[in-house]
């Protein structure tokens, strides 16, 4: 059997400075925040979304992998010891949902958007990708002053859309987490997304 | 598990900034879901604090949950750094997570705040805590917290609209001068805690993080940078602050919040900065109001320093008796939508 990644060396101080990044990715969407950690998760789940991970699930947020992420089954053990989440195959009942390959990523009509009177039990989902490339999409909402310019890779096919129909859903609808090597970007559902 | 008592006694050893790390944990969700909804009140489960809860157990819990070691926190309550209240809560963080305290606002990463915006406008690196007591702006018009939650969910807001109109009817204008509604973002209409309506404006497009937090009623909500976030109003009753006949009395700053200070028995008053460390800080570099010390040595005898303990005009109870200090506590009794405004 192989041995368990560890997790946070220090869990305290760690996770708050996790989630700090991600409250100043949510609350400044599309723009890149600084996120360090030192953990080595077993792959394909990168080292930011393993920290994300960390920091804001438990055994109160059931958590759903993709297909190439639940293929590895040392993923779902670490997640699961670290931090005690069930894994769900179900990804309306998810309050996280982890996605490795954006390409084929489910679509968001498959979460859970939360209701009209408890919009916030919704899934947040954290996708892995490999950089910010600053164009493509423009954002503005709040949190954005005026309009920015953002773009990430990989992206689904259809994204600008895919966020449109999510925004028509306010005050329901799914928030992205987009983790890429030593940051992290926020697209909350209140962001209108279109194409640049 | 077994344990073997050795007995010694423990000593009382906290975890950073108080609380546990599952409940920072939730707080923390609650927050991030709070942001990506802008107005909107997310339901957390509160935890007991060690202070009673017109301390601002809310405004704590966000606190210790956004906290961390290179963080530099400031308190203050109705504007004040120095109230029993202001320094119980910073004395709490100084010991609980160590983290460096300072009364400067543009020194702070933190601010939590009771009723206040400070005069100094924020910046974009740092957060706003609100202690909250009741969040809900509907609650006054409507008890039941199922039909409330029903109605933010339907964007009928229409109550709130007769309520404030119902005020112009009798006033002749829009009475509310405490916790006035906004509406956050063009959705939902928020309570933004009993802060003057002065200080509205200053929660439109704010580059910093708003986040306020009710610890007895278990709610979250918050305010991105840069949102827009409007008084409720009507075209021919258009929202309007508050103002003041004379600049403070101390510095002879205008166009900020002032506070009635009685000097004596005899009707002897001024008015002064709310914020403090406003008033201060004008002082320090010279500006002087009609009632300042001289420049050169001798100080006046009526006035021994702002004493937050003779602001109380009018008198109302304080919420829970913990208030050190006796200014219109406004802890969501009196002054809410369609009661009087004590100020001009
Ligand atoms: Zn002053």
């Amino acid at each position: 059997m192989q041995e368990l990644a560890r997790g946070f060396a220090d869990p305290v101080l760690e996770a708050q400075d996790v989630f700090r990044a991600a409250m100043r990715a949510l609350s400044r969407p599309g723009r890149p925040q600084r996120l360090v950690t030192e953990l080595a998760p077993p792959a394909p789940l990168t080292p930011e979304a393993a920290a994300l991970a960390l920091a804001l699930c438990d055994y109160e947020t059931p958590v759903f992998l993709d297909a190439t992420l639940a293929a590895e089954r040392a993923v779902g053990d670490f997640l699961a010891f670290h931090t005690g989440a069930p894994i769900t195959a179900d990804p309306g009942e998810a309050r996280f949902a982890f996605i490795s390959n954006p390409l084929e990523m489910l679509d968001f009509s498959a979460f859970a958007p939360g209701s009209p009177e408890f919009p916030d039990a919704s899934t947040t989902l954290v996708l892995q990708i490999t950089g910010f490339t600053g164009r493509g999409l423009s954002l503005e909402g709040p949190g954005i002053k005026g309009r920015i310019g953002f773009g990430a890779a990989p992206l689904p096919a259809g994204f600008a859309a895919r966020m449109a129909a999510n925004r028509a859903l306010f005050p329901r609808g799914v928030d992205l987490l987009l983790a890429g090597a030593g940051e992290v970007a926020g697209l909350p559902r209140s962001t209108i997304v279109g194409e640049d | 598990m077994t344990s073997h008592h050795t007995g010694e006694m423990p000593a009382i050893r906290y975890n950073f900034a108080y609380l546990d790390e599952q409940t920072k944990r939730m707080i923390r969700r609650a927050i991030l879901k709070a942001i990506a909804i802008p107005g909107y009140q997310v339901p957390f489960a509160a935890r007991e604090m060690p202070m009673p809860y017109g301390w601002g157990t809310g405004g704590v819990q966000v606190t210790a949950a956004v906290l961390g070691p290179h963080d530099v926190l400031k308190v203050i309550d109705q504007g004040a750094d120095d109230t029993t209240n202001a320094v119980a809560i910073r004395g709490f963080f100084e010991k609980t997570a160590g983290v460096a305290t300072t009364t400067a606002t543009a020194e702070a990463t933190i601010i939590q705040t009771r009723h206040r915006i400070p005069e100094t406008p924020l910046g974009e690196e740092q957060i706003l805590v609100y202690q909250v007591p009741i969040p809900e702006p509907l609650r006054f018009l409507e008890p039941r917290e199922t039909e409330t939650r029903q109605l933010h969910a339907l964007e009928e807001y229409g109550l709130m609209h007769v309520k404030l109109y119902e005020d112009i009817a009798r006033h002749g204008h829009i009475a509310t001068t405490y916790a006035y509604p906004v509406e956050v973002a063009g959705r939902y209409v928020m309570d933004p805690s009993p802060i003057p309506k002065f200080d509205n404006p200053k929660m439109d497009d704010c580059p910093a993080l708003q986040l306020f937090g009710a610890g007895r009623e278990k709610r979250i909500y918050a305010i991105p940078p840069h949102t827009r976030v409007r008084s409720l109003d009507f075209e021919d009753h258009p929202f309007a602050v508050q103002r003041f006949a004379k600049p403070c009395a101390l510095c002879a700053a205008s166009g900020v919040y002032l506070d009635e200070v009685i000097l004596d028995d005899r009707g002897g008053r001024m008015f002064v900065c709310s914020d403090t460390d406003y008033c201060a800080g004008r002082q320090a570099q010279g500006h002087r109001g009609e009632m300042a010390a001289p420049a050169a040595g001798q100080a006046l005898d009526v006035m021994p320093g702002l004493d937050p303990g003779i602001h109380g005009v009018p008198p109302v109870l304080p919420a829970q008796g913990v208030d050190g200090r006796d200014k219109p506590g406004h802890d969501g009794v009196s002054d809410r939508v369609g009661g009087a405004g004590g100020m001009p």
